[in-house]
């Protein structure tokens, strides 16, 4: 189900870093959509894929993005600041 | 194989090669969960915060422990997921940082493109 909001979190299921990025949103109490990429299969994450890659060349995860704002990794502070920006 | 059992055979050959498991214990237990996970998916234990093709030639760098650990604890004191650790950082002896992805892009890309079914 996603919600109609600014802020997507391209995640992995067995991810560490992007489960405790999730659990900050909710502690956040904000709505956000989340798409577990390993959980895709063919085409849709050829293309997933490459539109992470635009955004983060690194291909790496959790890749958060609020807004315009895209922050690579569980970083708190940064998530903080660009939430209360929004 | 359950998660407790794998901890402690990873622990015993690892400790003495100077890689410890992340002292936060639900995190340590977490990842090798995700481990055993990826393990029953893929068919090899490829790491939990990399995005696996499923190909286990073209995903050998990221079979865990993954050939980016030891560049890694040597710099950050972690590896790229945060399973091992070195002393100094279980300690706090040095800062915890997030680790950056040492993994070129281009590997994931070929794996991907190359790995597909």
């Amino acid at each position: 189900m996603s919600h109609s909001t600014p802020i997507t979190l391209y995640a992995l299921s067995t991810c560490i870093h992007c489960k405790h990025t999730k659990e900050y949103l909710e502690r956040c109490g904000v709505p956000y959509n989340c798409i577990f990429v390993d959980k895709l299969t063919g085409d849709e994450k050829k293309s997933m894929v490459e539109q992470i890659k635009k955004i983060n060349p690194k291909l790496s995860f959790p890749t958060l993005v609020i807004n315009d704002e895209v922050i690579v990794g569980f970083k708190e502070k940064e998530i903080e600041e660009a939430l209360r920006n929004l | 194989m359950t998660t407790q059992e794998l901890y402690e055979k990873l622990k015993s050959i690892q400790e003495p090669k100077g890689y410890f498991f992340n002292g936060d214990m639900q995190m340590t237990m977490d990842l090798l969960e995700s481990l055993l996970v990826n393990k029953e998916r893929y068919g090899y234990m490829a790491c939990p915060c990399r995005l696996a093709s499923g190909d286990r030639e073209l995903d050998r760098d990221i079979i865990c422990p993954c050939v980016y650990r030891e560049p890694d604890v040597a710099e950050y004191g972690a590896c790229y997921c945060g399973l091992y650790v070195s002393q100094d950082w279980n300690e706090g002896r040095i800062p915890h940082v997030t680790v950056p992805e040492r993994r070129p892009s281009d590997k994931l890309l070929a794996a991907l493109l190359g790995g597909e079914d």
